[in-house]
């Protein structure tokens, strides 16, 4: 049992970070009918977010350190904590969740020049290209990112007060040695409320439902005098800003490095594929479905019956899937089925 | 007249073997003349080659073609291993064995198409690359990569009589005939398998067969409505693609006798599409052109560093000089990605053609610019369109 | 160095001649340019008589799980170069002895150096190393910071007849069973970390605990797993179970969320570099080092560690055991003084890793000053059996059989008080040499031909 309800939090918590990387893949698919391979990039880029907003917080005074007698050495004291003393150290301590005010701007920014710059002119042609084109993208923005901050990963750490774990053994009525890391709970509440606020945006705004319109029947709702074409840039800004968040927020969870896009790349176009292309309850769902299975499938008892069948759970799942269901979980039938 | 006797199949096999074996001397002086950059230049544009029968002649976009190379690879180490260092029953175990998972993966990949085939593929890739990776650990070694030892049975040399006494065996074809793969005769061995490869695959472009495949791409809907079954034809193409990079994997085994999974990550595939379309995509010598350029800049720009670049710039007065390599400096070396990701983003953009299309361009330029008239009767331009005869 | 033209040597022109068929295609040029081998000792790229320099390899991760060590070995080799070269304030060519090295290069050429990444994959090593040598004409490839890679490279270094001086490797394998003739390792391995652990571990954690292995699923985790069972199964340890994580996994939390429940009461990490500080603060999150299992502490032990680590792992590592070749903290003379030089250059205390591969490089070029000649098998024959001192580990030894040095080695603890923010390491026991010495043929293997 405590074994069973640790492997559906670490399951659930996998599957935020997914849902949130399909949600935003899926908007951009949704409304404006592009694959864009250069998602991943954009999650990469919101973890950065979070080191370069760290970077400028501990921008340091050098002072000689006399305790190192071989050599000339330099300790480093941040100005913040210089002029303001303890207020200094703690804002220094919370900038990761500080920095969700400053991926916020940064993404929507890139998000809409990414779109009016580049992406624009590919509604037009075949997947294929939109494929290529946005792959290419996304090695240049790796290798941007690579040149400002090196090839090695960045340790970011959280708060120091949410830096230890909850004992949510005791809250359950569990085991009272049960424990879960607090930083990676909070992930999972913050992708289930971003979730939540996309959706409600979609469902109870006047721009939502004119977006949910133009993504079900574009010509119509632009025959009735409504500029789709202009809120659907909107839509790419926010899907940059929910990739750019789920970046931000796994920085403490794994030390951002300018490859990490990639790793979560494949795996989030095989979410949406699972929930269907164009489906963002689909991709949701299927973003929680496979972290789930993923943490399950990594049970030691599992693995002795089916050896490394956690590597390669989400692939089967995915192929299954797409060959006996290829419209996946909840997309509608005829989208993109074959 | 002319343009007939340009494009025959005789001619242009000719030019392609006299470019190819003369390699070592017209690339002298772009500093790439060395057998390791050689044999990969011969070996990738093997794999491009047949990478492009796939995607160029149907349009059938796999991100998972770098797991035939993958098991290519582990195929001939395992008939070193095993039976004998001959390189030839290697490669042809390699072509064998990569031939059939290209048949069981393309046979499910190809119940779909467009993006669900790419995804398909890459779902496939991916696996393959795990379970490679860290399941099959004593088939695949794992990270460590699969290696020869000294105490591998070796049945047919064995038989032959040939002992191993003192360190590992090399590669070799038939043991006299050429001793040892590295070095030059490695590239030599490559070379004229790419030319074998290539003139297989002007023969299947210029076939009836390579023609269905090109209609498939051009409306597959209307082929089915005429009653055609396209399903044999599209796998046929892809288990020849599947093959030609066994035929790859199996080289690089050959000439360097170890297999590691790196090499089936689905990165490694996206290398062979960024290839082919960078050189011209559905052309007979764009991936090709494709292959040698990212090698070439692989091996090449990723090992410029400063002090080279100040003596390319030497020429320059000083002021310029540093301001040149702190321009270029980011573009090169560890950067040279960046430079092959904006190359590849501009060709998508403005070439989608790739370079082939860019040299027709040039070449109908510079015939307009003469007034010569007549709109395709290039040499270029008929062995890049394959389908002109 | 892209100057040097392309050249033959004379196993190749051999084959040249043999392979008539083929020479019939071959460009006239390279066999031209080759010193047709009528001389005994030509080797490959070896140097022209009136040479001015001569250049080495230095291969390193620059990507990947071991960027680090990496980066900081790449800083070792250029001040090793400096020092060779009589550049800068000599380091431990002050303190290394015997010495044969003169400060004016070796042999008289002046020493250059190429670079490439092996992206901490055995492919990519490879095909650098390969460049090196053919291209760049390099006599010593040195550098790697995984055992996969070392192991890799050193195979391509014996067929291709140039030595290796490996860098950080530290898999049984690497002189066990996968040694060969042209290859050569300064550090330590996991026997001797088993060895020297074994005895401390016994003293703090007693002979009852049940320990459960996480380990780096290649040559080095396996081996590394395998030693440190068979000490701690010695000690009356009983081993839960061992787990493989692949290399680069990121996020370790599905492979610490069992062990909550196993009913261990030790957690040994076979990690190293990114994945050990990624799986160690893991770890910590999950509260493990907080738990109380069996009526024990649970505790945590990193068999191989770093200060590179330690400075990415941050407190989490304090008050956890481990071993390491070498700490900039020791104070002998040699140390020091490699230290004082390092520091001067870069503005911080070498790693272990930087250690390793600075030694390598001045043995290398030491035993071609003792040879006389950049002849490789004359160079092996110097390395083979070399005692030396004052390179920071005391009297030390190049042992024949299997190219393995001995040594003393460091049993270190994460610091909880450090004094400064290099101070990470503390020294809990330098174990002699005598005390981790094993048999050379337990591992079996071959080293193979001098001659090539």
């Amino acid at each position: 049992m405590d074994a069973i309800l640790i492997q559906i939090l670490n399951g659930l918590d996998k599957g935020g970070a997914y849902a949130l990387i399909a949600l935003g893949l899926t908007l951009t698919f949704g409304t404006l009918g592009v694959v864009n391979f250069a998602h991943g990039a954009l999650f990469m880029m919101g973890a950065f977010c979070a080191v370069l907003f760290n970077k400028i917080l501990t921008i340091s005074k050098k002072v000689k350190d006399e305790s190192i007698t071989f050599f000339d050495a330099y300790k480093e004291t941040p100005y913040l904590e210089i002029w303001w003393g303890d207020t200094g150290t703690a804002i220094i301590d919370y900038s990761v969740p500080l920095s969700i005010f400053f991926a916020i701007p940064v993404m929507l920014l890139v998000g809409v020049i990414m779109e009016r710059g580049l992406i624009k002119h590919f509604y037009k042609r075949e997947h294929a290209d939109q494929i290529l084109v946005t792959f290419g993208l996304a090695i240049v923005i790796q290798e941007i990112i690579r040149h400002f901050f090196g090839a090695n990963p960045i340790p970011t750490p959280a708060p120091e007060i949410v830096s230890g774990s909850a004992a949510v053994g005791a809250f359950f009525g569990l085991n009272e040695n049960l424990v879960y890391p607090w930083w990676r709970l909070i992930y999972l509440a913050f992708s289930l409320s971003i979730i939540a606020a996309v959706f409600a945006f979609l469902k109870f705004t006047t721009f939502g439902m004119v977006v949910r319109a133009g993504m079900a029947d574009r010509e119509t709702v632009e025959l009735l005098g409504i500029n789709v074409q202009k809120r659907f840039t909107v839509v790419f800004g926010i899907a940059t800003v929910v990739a750019g968040l789920a970046g931000v927020m796994y920085a403490p969870i794994l030390p951002p490095d300018y490859h990490m896009g990639m790793d979560f790349l494949v795996l989030s176009f095989v979410v949406v594929v699972v929930g269907g292309m164009g489906s963002l309850g689909g991709a949701v769902l299927a973003g929680f479905m496979l972290g789930l299975l993923q943490s399950f499938a990594s049970m030691n008892e599992v693995k002795a019956i089916l050896p490394g069948i956690d590597q390669i759970i989400i692939y089967l799942v995915a192929v299954v899937i797409l060959l006996v269901r290829p419209r996946g979980l909840m997309g509608r039938e005829g989208v993109f089925e074959d | 007249m002319i343009k007939k006797i340009l494009s025959s199949n005789p001619l242009i096999m000719l030019i392609f073997s006299a470019v190819v074996l003369s390699a070592p001397i017209w690339l002298t002086p772009l500093g790439a003349n060395y057998p390791d950059l050689l044999q990969k230049f011969a070996i990738f544009g093997i794999f491009a080659i047949g990478y492009n029968i796939l995607f160029g002649l149907t349009g059938y976009l796999s991100f998972g073609h770098a797991t035939f190379l993958g098991i290519g690879s582990y195929t001939a180490v395992w008939s070193f291993k095993l039976l004998t260092m001959n390189i030839l029953p290697a490669i042809i175990l390699a072509m064998i064995v990569s031939g059939v998972f290209a048949l069981v993966i393309g046979y499910l990949s190809l119940r779909r198409s467009g993006i669900y085939f790419s995804i398909l593929t890459l779902a496939f890739a991916q696996m393959a690359y795990s379970l490679a990776y860290s399941v099959f650990t004593p088939i695949t070694n794992g990270e460590t990569g699969l290696q020869l030892s000294q105490q591998d049975p070796r049945v047919l040399d064995a038989m032959a009589g040939i002992a191993v006494t003192d360190g590992i065996p090399s590669t070799n074809l038939f043991g006299t005939l050429i001793k040892s793969m590295d070095g030059y005769f490695g590239f030599y061995v490559a070379a004229v398998m790419l030319i074998i490869a290539f003139y297989i695959s002007l023969k299947i472009f210029r076939s009836p067969f390579g023609m269905k495949l090109r209609a498939i791409k051009s409306n597959q809907t209307r082929m089915k409505y005429t009653g055609f079954n396209t399903r044999p034809y599209l796998l046929t193409a892809f288990v020849i693609s599947g093959m030609y990079a066994g035929l790859a994997g199996g080289l690089l085994a050959s000439i360097d006798p170890l297999a590691g999974a790196e090499r089936m990550q689905w990165t490694a595939s996206g290398e062979v599409v960024l290839m082919t379309i960078l050189g011209g995509v559905g052309t007979l010598i764009g991936p090709m052109l494709g292959a040698t350029i990212i090698k070439y800049f692989e091996n090449i720009f990723s090992a410029l560093n400063d002090s080279e670049l100040h003596n390319i710039f030497d020429f320059l007065p000083a002021g310029m000089q540093e301001f040149m390599v702190t321009v270029v400096s980011p573009f090169v070396g560890e950067g040279w990605h960046l430079t092959l990701g904006l190359v590849f983003m501009i060709v998508v953009i403005f070439l989608p053609g790739g370079i082939m299309q860019g040299l027709n361009n040039l070449f109908g330029f510079i015939k307009r610019l003469f007034g010569l008239g007549g709109s395709s009767s290039s040499a270029a331009d008929t062995v890049s369109k394959g389908e002109a005869s | 160095m892209s100057k040097k033209t392309p050249t033959l040597d004379r196993r190749g022109f051999l084959k040249a001649s043999v392979a008539t068929s083929m020479a019939a295609a071959a460009p006239m040029f390279f066999i031209q340019n080759s010193y047709a081998g009528s001389h005994a000792k030509t080797f490959r790229n070896m140097p022209k008589a009136d040479a001015k320099s001569v250049t080495l390899g230095f291969n390193v991760p620059q990507t990947g799980a071991y960027a680090d060590e990496g980066a900081d070995e790449l800083r070792a080799f250029k001040l090793a170069v400096k020092h060779l070269n009589g550049e800068g304030d000599g380091g431990m060519m002050n303190t290394f002895k015997p010495s044969a090295l003169k400060g004016n290069g070796v042999l008289g050429k002046k020493v250059e150096f190429v670079t490439g990444d092996t992206q901490t994959k055995s492919d990519a090593a490879r095909n650098s190393a390969k460049r090196m040598i053919e291209k760049d004409g390099v006599l010593m490839i040195s550098g790697g910071s995984s055992s996969g890679v070392a192991i890799a490279v050193q195979g391509l270094c014996q067929e291709m007849g140039t030595i290796f001086m490996a860098g950080l490797t530290h898999s049984n394998d690497t002189t066990g069973k996968d040694k060969r003739r042209y290859g050569f390792r300064h550090f330590f391995n996991a026997k001797m970390t088993g060895s020297a652990l074994g005895p401390v571990l016994k003293e703090e954690m007693g002979t009852e605990r049940k320990a459960y292995h996480l380990t780096s699923d290649y040559t080095w985790g396996w081996t590394q797993e395998e030693s440190i069972k068979e000490t701690t199964e010695g000690l009356g340890w009983k081993t839960v179970k061992t787990v493989k994580t692949p290399v680069g996994a990121g996020d370790f939390s599905q492979y610490i969320t069992p062990i909550l429940n196993s009913g261990a009461d030790t957690l040994i990490l076979n990690h190293y570099g990114k994945d050990m500080i990624n799986s160690l603060t893991q770890s910590v999150q999950f509260g493990l080092r907080d738990k109380q299992v069996n009526g024990k502490n649970f505790e945590i032990i990193v068999p191989l560690y770093s200060r590179l680590m330690a400075q990415g792992a941050g407190k989490n590592l304090q008050g956890i055991l481990g071993t390491t070749n070498w700490n900039w903290a020791l104070t002998d003379d040699g140390s020091k003084a490699f230290v004082k030089s390092f520091g001067k250059e870069y503005g911080n205390p070498p790693s272990q890793a930087a250690h390793t591969c600075y030694v390598q490089t001045l043995l290398y070029a030491n035993a071609c000053e003792v040879a006389g000649t950049f002849y490789p098998p004359e160079v092996i024959k110097a390395l083979e059996g070399f005692k030396f001192d004052g390179m920071g580990n005391g009297a030390t030894e190049y042992r024949a059989e299997d190219h393995q040095c001995f040594k003393d080695v460091l049993v270190v603890r994460g610091n909880d008080k450090p004094t400064s923010q290099f101070d990470l390491l503390k020294i809990v026991k330098q174990v002699p040499r005598s005390a981790v010495e094993y048999e050379a043929k337990i591992f079996g293997g071959e080293l193979g031909p001098y001659k090539v």
